[in-house]
């Protein structure tokens, strides 16, 4: 009985659909993650798209270079912490519009990814292949049915975000350095007043999540295609940004937000497969971000202190 | 025996662009001892204190510490000194739990991760000790001001302070609260504490203090022992005349109700609110924070509609008009938090002057710049805001100022009733003075007036008939005269029921 069920279509096309929501979420929650540590310190990310897009190149460059996967993935995050420092002192130094300087990032990513694809590689569209990160197997827990298939036979990346998604948890709200993080967001103000560096705060959370931002465009490249194509990450840094909105700045809610937005993207890559008409198909992860955004987000509550620049001798207090 | 001097600051100089916010000024606090820091709106004690703090740095001029010069340039510094300021306004993390605001800095941990038994103990034992009493556990956004305060003042013991500076502590207190925190002050001090408190009330600086510092626009006017000081003494020091500490009300023939609420509800916050306002009367609404005046004043205003009942304007239902169409009735409206809800910070005071009343500026849809310039000039002018020009922006008026400014800008704009709420908060002497002068003048000339207050004197002194609202509902009513200020603050408190008093029709 229970072999049959196991064996059914419909089991099968269920779990491999879950699968693959697991796949498409891995990218949005790292960056979701990375989006979580900055906006709690009160920096809008919305350059996300730029830091995935500087993490895919470098890690497949980095890849090239040593033909060491890993060591592709060591530099992705490199890359990502080095962009981030660029937008935390622009924003932070030299107090630009956080949104101004985000999409400004983002068309920096683009630029020189595209830049260097033709510099290093005389191709502007796309990479050669290198050696990626391939997903592993888990002794014994693969093997388990159902469960062994969905969450046992994933890239090294899932993993990591879970893994990610525990400490940062652990580290927002167990930690003083956490606390401090998100007193921060609220009101540097207080926070500068009881003589925490504010800012050393706000330059290293900002870097953090460049690299984890970094980590989830790494996976695109290294963990799905083993190369980089141009604008590859088409517009996931803002599904993560929204996901990192739904999950309410929360390690473990943004984690789960990307879930839904990869389950949204793994029903829009089956209908295709079903000939739905593209065009239609590749609106549904977008239409479901605005819905849920439109939805819920009057439940959440942003960090009040967002996107404001803080300088201690002018406030009112 | 000459005490040992715990501060001096000595010919401090601070300036902001072309404003001199300090001119030499010194200031010796002994150990031990309770010092009050006095002086007009906007003559620079709180700066003084943000020197100290390592908020602003000094242009000119030394501070020494028993005896020790020292240089204090964040606040990191002065609190490993052993300072602690309690701000004007508030600087508490609203959604963080009462717990997580006093520990944050200096958190205990183990292992890196945070020990909640040990940080717990800590807070509570210094607590206990001191009486003052905080639910730990409760978010901040969900506590009264008054538990605030304490919260506060934890935070400043918490980190070890030896010099505590207080900058309008009582401001937002109710008399009751202000006793209470008074009796935590002198326990510090038998324990050693040096306090600097800032207050504008020269009651409370003769009840709590050792010794009272004054500053007058930004210059030492000298220091006086408390026992050597009256009120009348104090007020000359800080505005150089005499002042008249009680209001002298003239007799006004009221007029015919022009306004009216007609059995208010809004949820379970307030219940059954009948209000009659006759033109030229002053209505005073006494009562603790929290009893439902802000949703009172909301509702009046049209931030929010009531469940039930009507409010009444001249014979006219207002109930569902607008904001902006009440303002255009002649609606005036001083709201009780001038940050929160009065002024826009970053705006410039011109635009501050006007908010509200933009559409009467208006020529051609466009702003008529000379007709706002003459109004905001008018309006500092008449109501001695002090501030560079009126290109200033709004944060960087003193708390004060900001509240004159506030003031001028509704009444400047001729309205007929006038809802005011905590008028003279944080505002000194001479400014008091000055606003009930200038909120009697508005009931001679006819206008309604609701006054909401935390003030006792300031709602006896004013109003000819007084309510007091206690948990949404309004207990009694009666004429001015008929309360004693005992019987008041029981009213207030919830202590007496209404039935104990004959209410006059
Ligand atoms: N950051 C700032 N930038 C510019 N001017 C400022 C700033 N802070 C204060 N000022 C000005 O310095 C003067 C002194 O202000 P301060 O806040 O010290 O007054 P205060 O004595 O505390 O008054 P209040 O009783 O109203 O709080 C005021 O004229 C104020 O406008
Ligand atoms: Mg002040």
């Amino acid at each position: 009985m229970l072999e049959q069920w196991l064996n059914s279509d419909a089991v099968f096309l269920t779990v491999a659909l879950l699968a693959s929501t697991l796949r498409m979420a891995t990218p949005l929650g790292l960056a979701a993650l990375g989006a979580v540590y900055s906006e709690r310190a009160g920096v809008i990310n919305l350059g996300l798209e730029g830091l995935m897009l500087g993490g895919a190149f470098f890690g497949i460059l980095g890849s090239y270079l040593t033909g060491n996967a890993w060591l592709g993935v060591l530099l992705a995050a490199l890359a990502g912490g080095i962009m981030a420092l660029l937008f935390a002192l622009v924003t932070l130094r030299y107090k630009a519009n956080h949104v101004v300087a985000g999409v400004a990032l983002n068309l920096l990513g683009l630029g020189f990814t595209t830049v260097l694809l033709v510099a290093v590689w005389g191709n502007r569209g796309k990479s050669p292949d290198v050696a990626g990160i391939y997903p592993i197997y888990i002794p014994y827990l693969s093997d388990l049915p159902i469960v062994g298939e969905l969450i046992f036979r994933q890239s090294p990346f899932f993993y990591l975000l879970i893994i990610l998604m525990i400490l940062s948890w652990l580290f927002f709200y167990r930690t003083k350095w956490g606390l401090r993080l998100r007193a921060i967001g609220e009101n540097p103000a207080a926070v500068d007043s009881l003589g925490i560096p504010v800012f050393t705060y706000k330059y290293l959370a900002v870097i953090a999540g460049g690299m984890l931002a970094a980590l989830g465009g790494a996976y695109l490249s290294l963990g799905e295609l083993s190369m980089f194509a141009r604008n590859m990450v088409s517009g996931r840094g803002y599904i993560a940004l929204a996901a990192n909105i739904l999950g309410n700045w929360n390690p473990i809610g943004v984690v789960l937000a990307s879930f839904l937005f990869g389950l949204a993207n793994a029903i829009e890559m089956n209908l295709q497969l079903y000939g739905w008409p593209t065009q239609f198909v590749q609106m549904i992860p977008y239409v479901v971000t605005m819905f849920v955004l439109g939805g819920f987000v009057r439940k959440v509550q942003a960090p009040k202190a967002l996107g404001q620049h803080f300088d201690r001798s002018n406030t009112n207090m | 025996m000459e005490a040992l001097e715990a501060l001096r600051m000595n010919k401090i100089v601070k300036s902001f662009g072309s404003l001199k916010a300090l001119d030499q000024v010194d200031l010796t606090v002994a150990k031990g001892e309770i010092h009050c820091l006095l002086g007009e709106n906007g003559a620079g004690k709180t700066t003084l204190m943000k020197i100290l703090y390592g908020i602003h740095q000094q242009d000119e001029g030394e501070i020494y510490l028993n005896a020790k010069k020292v240089k204090i340039s964040s606040p990191k510094e002065a609190i490993t000194q052993g300072i602690s300021m309690v701000f004007q306004h508030f600087m508490l993390i609203p959604n963080l739990s009462v717990m997580e605001n006093i520990i944050l800095g200096q958190e205990e941990t183990k292992m890196g991760i945070l020990a909640d038994k040990e940080s717990r103990n800590k807070v509570a034992n210094l607590s206990e000790k001191l009486g003052l009493k905080v639910r730990l556990d409760m978010l901040v956004e969900d506590i009264p001001v008054g538990e605030k305060q304490r919260v506060e003042i934890i935070k400043a013991l918490y980190r070890g302070a030896e010099i505590i500076i207080l900058d309008e502590p009582t401001a937002v207190l109710t008399p009751q609260e202000v006793s209470e925190l008074f009796k935590v002050l002198k326990t510090l001090k038998e324990d050693g504490k040096t306090i600097i408190i800032i207050t504008h009330k020269l009651k409370e600086t003769l009840a709590v203090a050792d010794k009272v510092t004054v500053l007058r626009n930004g210059k030492n006017q000298g220091s006086i022992t408390t026992d050597k000081a009256t009120p009348e003494i104090l007020a000359q020091m800080m505005v150089g005349r005499n002042v008249m500490l009680e209001v002298v009300k003239g007799k006004v023939e009221k007029g015919p109700v022009i306004f009216e609420t007609k059995g208010l509800n809004l949820k379970d916050k307030l219940k059954n609110i009948n209000l009659k306002i006759h033109a030229g009367e002053i209505v005073g609404i006494a009562g603790v924070e929290g009893n439902g005046q802000t949703e009172l004043l909301e509702t009046l205003i049209g931030l929010c509609s009531p469940t039930s009942g009507s409010i009444i304007f001249d014979q006219k239902d207002i109930t569902k008009d607008s904001v902006e169409e009440r303002l255009d009735q002649g609606l005036g409206f001083i709201p009780e938090d001038r940050n929160d809800r009065g002024l826009v910070n970053n705006f410039k005071l011109w635009q501050n002057a006007i908010l509200g009343y933009q559409k009467r500026y208006e020529k051609k849809g466009l702003l008529d710049f000379a007709a706002i310039t003459k109004a905001s000039e008018t309006i500092v002018k008449n109501y001695q805001v002090k501030v560079l020009g009126i290109d200033s922006k709004s944060s960087s008026l003193s708390g004060g100022n900001a509240q004159k400014l506030l003031v001028g800008r509704v009444f400047y704009h001729n309205p007929r009733v006038l809802i005011i709420a905590h008028p003279t908060r944080g505002v000194d002497v001479g400014a008091i003075e000055y606003l009930h002068k200038e909120i009697l003048s508005m009931r001679s000339q006819g206008k309604a007036i609701l006054l909401v207050s935390a003030d006792l004197d300031e709602i006896r002194q004013l109003s000819d008939r007084i309510a007091v609202i206690y948990e949404g509902a309004i207990t009694i009513e009666g004429d001015g005269g008929d309360f004693t200020e005992d019987e008041l603050g029981l009213y207030m408190a919830g202590g007496l029921r209404p039935e104990s008093k004959v209410v006059k029709a």
